[in-house]
């Protein structure tokens, strides 16, 4: 009876002593079936369990367990689960691009809130993609946990006994030596020990056996069900990452610094088990970013290196220490990681009021629009009376085209240059609604003028309302702070799937049986060796002709 | 400067010479499967729709593998001009190694920091894959198959996503580059002899099926009679795809090893990252289907060609046409 239709999975066909059968013709050599058996935890029919008939609610229950953890059911789930990770590839997704999918949805208002609905901005969290890949678990410990059971047992059995005509095996040697019958058995039990197989001799009733059973390559099954067993504990240290981890992200200018607190994130991700008090406390202050570009050439502005110089250090009264962030570098603190990420540029501004009262002394964030640094950015004075507000372009390699007017023809500041409107009236930051920093509420304000600077440059603003200069140029660097406690089991069990998987494909179950004739005419013994493998099992001839060889070597050592 | 410029030159044009040298051999090859049109179809095509049918549900046996080619050397016809394929393949390949090297000096690093190095080096993989087989068995039969996706590779390498040789952007700049990036290529070039085979074993069962049921062999009755039994190539297919499996995994997690370094995370399903998925979760679904009866042999084939083909739109689809984090193409 197939008991379990799953099993064998990954390791391809089948050996079966029915194809020894077809092979050659239709006798029936039950020798060899026995030979064969279990050589594959191959069910003897693996066709759908058929339908039950009035057994109640257990038998369905046992029925739709059958069925899931059925090899057609893992693979129609796997089919499932390649199909609905393309929608995740073709529409934009929430986790990596959340801006793209709000641009997508207003531009498709018919199919858009549908394609949301169905969760297509969003596919890898879905309940029904999560649906599909918990069923195809589900029918894989299923399928797993019933096969380490027959395995263990496997494990533990001595290899069958010799087949009644050994010349019906795929592999057949015979060899004449010159010794007594129980000397070859004997050197035959050596050399197979000698190359790790394991061996079965029995001491029959009627005096001397006639065989030596070996058999080897148990790693298959053991890599095999590693393997599946591995992929479950990928999918728990994956989840559980995702539950107690966090991921934030912060912009740290030259020279400030941040602490690894949740107040200071620009934004913050944390997992549905986290805890804030988890975060591992640290600071890190930015003294300098390094970035070099190609200079000449079709890809003239592409970026060659990038660098942050940090200090940091894990709390107050630590000793600060350096390190240096690169884009391939990470930082690590207890656990927690720093990623650099982005960069940018954040001009520097001393804004004066007309009484000479300095309002803003600082480096402002500017984001970046193209390649080379095209960068936004507003600066918003709530001191000043009445509040005035700047918006303003960046441009570190000015240019100027009679079209687009000013833009960046290089991404390092070559010729850095700001374009600044100033704006008049009320900034709206005592509303109560939270307003982004980076852009100006300007439905309440008028514009009095524009003006663009070089650094050093002053401009004597518009209705007395004082001065601004365009001090200088610093960066500022984008951080990614992770912490994922699932990540290194992730590892670990991705390293063991490797490893099983390779077992389970490169390792061949293979047996190999020697006998000599209960009685011997004369001095001479005519010695049969047989072999018997899994179909994919190359080289299986030439591991039984070595054997024989040093059988022989043995015999004629003895 | 001047000596990177005169190197990447030199690699442009070892790469065009290749070309022609593989265009050569692929005439070879071609004319080989022709001149095998004149013989009588009856002897092998029969005997190996006979093996098929014996080994239904079952496996292969090495003893009947010998297959026509191998066993009859001399007498078959076309013989001449698949050994002129074979002797012009290897001096493509030599062609196209110097191109690599030439490149990857020019640059001053690993030739595979964009989707052009990474073709050209693949096609070499390929082509060296083969050539290496050939020197322990006769494989001149597999020569057509292996040269058109070479040139194909390489037609697109040139005319589609050529870059000036340049050194790289930062995200790459790490040891997971050599890592990553050639696991990826070997798995390139195994798919693709995996899936060439899965075409020929396609094409020798329709001709056995035509044979069994009493028609002519049909349009491919002359390659049929060139190319191992059906057992035979079905299982070829398996040995390569199986040995690509766990390399594609192993360079997935590679994969997720570098992006953890460089991006802060080592999965995020970026295009790249989902269909390397879906190119995994399609081959596992070949090797089970392997393993279930009714899925044998033809719809088995049939998935195989379906991960490959996930496997080349991963590799052309996703660069040109998604927006990524893997956008290192260097395409304008």
């Amino acid at each position: 009876m197939g008991r379990r239709h799953c099993v064998d999975a990954y390791l391809g066909r089948r050996f079966l002593a029915g194809t020894v059968g077809v092979r050659l013709g239709p006798v029936s050599d039950t020798g060899i079936d026995e030979a064969s058996a279990g050589l594959t935890t191959q069910p003897e029919s693996d066709a759908t369990s058929p339908t039950p008939a009035g057994i109640g609610v257990s038998g369905w229950l046992r029925w739709a367990w059958r069925t899931l953890t059925s090899m057609r059911a893992a693979l129609i789930l796997l089919f499932l689960l390649a199909v609905a990770a393309i929608p995740g590839s073709t529409f934009p997704q929430r986790g990596t691009n959340p801006v793209e999918v709000s641009q997508y949805i207003v531009r498709n208002p018919t199919w858009g809130p549908v394609l949301n609905r169905l969760g297509m901005f969003d596919v890898f969290a879905a309940p029904w993609f999560a649906a599909i890949y918990l069923l195809l678990m589900a029918s894989l410990a299923g399928c797993v946990i019933p096969r380490t059971r027959l395995h263990w047992r496997a494990m533990r059995a001595q290899p069958p006994a010799a087949p009644s005509r050994l010349s019906r095996l795929p592999e057949h040697r015979t060899l004449e030596l010159e010794c007594s019958p129980a000397d070859v058995l004997t050197a035959a039990e050596t050399v197979l020990r000698a190359q790790r197989w394991r061996v079965r001799r029995e001491v029959v009733e009627s005096g001397e056996s006639t065989w030596v059973a070996g058999e080897k390559g148990y790693l298959r099954e053991t890599g095999n069900l590693l393997f599946h067993l591995a992929l479950l504990a990928l999918l728990v240290a994956v989840a559980a990452g995702g539950m107690f981890g966090a991921k934030g992200q912060v912009i740290v200018r030259e020279g400030s610094a941040f602490s690894n607190t949740l107040t200071q994130y620009d934004s913050f991700s944390p997992g549905r088990l986290f805890k804030a008090d988890r975060l591992v406390p640290f600071t890190v202050r930015l003294d300098q970013f390094r970035a070099t570009y190609q200079e000449d050439g079709m890809q003239r502005g592409a970026p060659r290196e990038f660098a942050a110089d940090v200090v940091y250090s894990t709390g107050p009264g630590t000793a600060e220490r350096k390190a240096t962030i690169g884009v391939n570098e990470p930082l690590a603190i207890d656990g927690t990681k720093v990623f650099l990420v982005g960069h940018g540029y954040a001009p520097t501004f001393v804004i004066k009021d007309a009484t000479g009262k300095v309002l803003l002394d600082d480096s402002v964030v500017f984001l970046p629009q193209d390649g080379n640094f095209t960068s936004d950015g507003v600066l918003k004075i709530p001191d000043a009376t009445p509040q005035i507000g700047f918006t303003g372009v960046f441009l570190p390699t000015a240019e100027r085209d009679p079209v687009r007017g000013g833009f960046s023809s290089f991404p390092a500041p070559l010729r850095p240059e700001v374009f600044l409107s100033v704006w008049r009236g009320d900034l709206g930051l005592d509303k109560g609604t939270p307003q982004s920093v980076y852009r100006l509420d300007t439905s309440s304000m008028e514009r009095l003028g524009l003006k663009n600077l070089k650094p050093g440059q002053t401009w004597t603003l518009p209705d007395g309302l004082g001065t601004l200069t365009f001090t200088g140029v610093s960066e500022y660097a984008t951080f990614n702070v992770a912490s994922d406690p699932g990540s290194g089991w992730a590892l670990a069990a991705a390293v063991m799937a490797i490893v099983g998987l390779s077992l389970s494909l490169f390792v061949r179950r293979r047996r190999l049986w020697v006998r000599v004739p209960e009685t011997s005419p004369d001095s001479m013994v005519e010695v049969e060796f047989g072999a018997l493998g899994r179909s994919e099992a190359p080289g299986l001839d030439q591991e039984l002709d070595s054997v024989v060889a040093a059988v022989r070597r043995a015999v004629k050592g003895v | 400067m001047a000596s990177e410029t005169t190197l990447a030159y030199i690699s442009n044009n070892l790469v065009y010479a290749s070309m022609l040298a593989y265009t050569v051999a692929m005439v070879a090859f071609a004319m080989s499967f022709a001149q095998g049109r004149g013989r009588s179809d009856s002897s092998t095509s029969v005997s190996g729709a006979a093996e098929t049918q014996t080994a239904v549900g079952s496996v292969s046996v090495d003893v009947l593998e010998r297959t026509d080619v191998e066993s009859e050397p001399g007498s078959e016809p076309g013989r001449r001009a698949g050994n002129i394929g074979m002797s012009v393949m290897w001096l493509a390949t030599a062609l196209l190694l110097g191109a690599v090297i030439a490149r990857g000096l020019s640059a001053g690093r690993v030739p595979w920091g964009n989707m052009y190095e990474f073709s050209i080096t693949s096609a070499l993989g390929i082509s060296v894959a083969f050539l290496v087989v050939s020197l322990k068995r006769d494989v001149r039969w597999l020569g057509m198959l292996v040269v058109i996706p070479v040139l194909l590779t390489l037609g697109t390498a040139v005319a589609v996503l050529y870059t000036d040789s340049a050194p790289l952007v930062p995200a790459l700049k790490s040891w997971w580059l050599l890592i990553h990036v050639s696991a990826a290529i070997i798995c390139a070039g195994a798919f693709t002899l995996g899936a060439a085979v899965t075409v020929l074993y396609l094409m020798v069962t329709r001709v056995d099926r035509r044979v069994a049921a009493g028609e002519g062999p049909g349009w491919f009755g002359s390659i049929a009679q060139r190319v191992p039994s059906a057992d035979r190539l079905d299982q070829m297919a398996y040995r390569t795809n199986s040995f690509v499996f766990p390399l594609w995994t192993f360079a997935v997690v590679a994969g997720a090893i570098w992006a953890e370094s460089a991006w802060g995370r080592y999965w995020g399903w970026d295009p790249k990252e989902t269909w390397a998925f879906i190119t995994w979760v399609v081959y596992a679904a070949y090797l089970h289907a392997r393993a279930t009866a009714g899925w044998k042999g033809h719809r088995a084939a049939a998935i195989g060609l379906l991960g490959y083909s996930c496997f080349l739109f991963n590799y052309f689809g996703v660069n040109l046409l998604f927006s990524g984090l893997h956008s290192y193409s260097g395409v304008k």
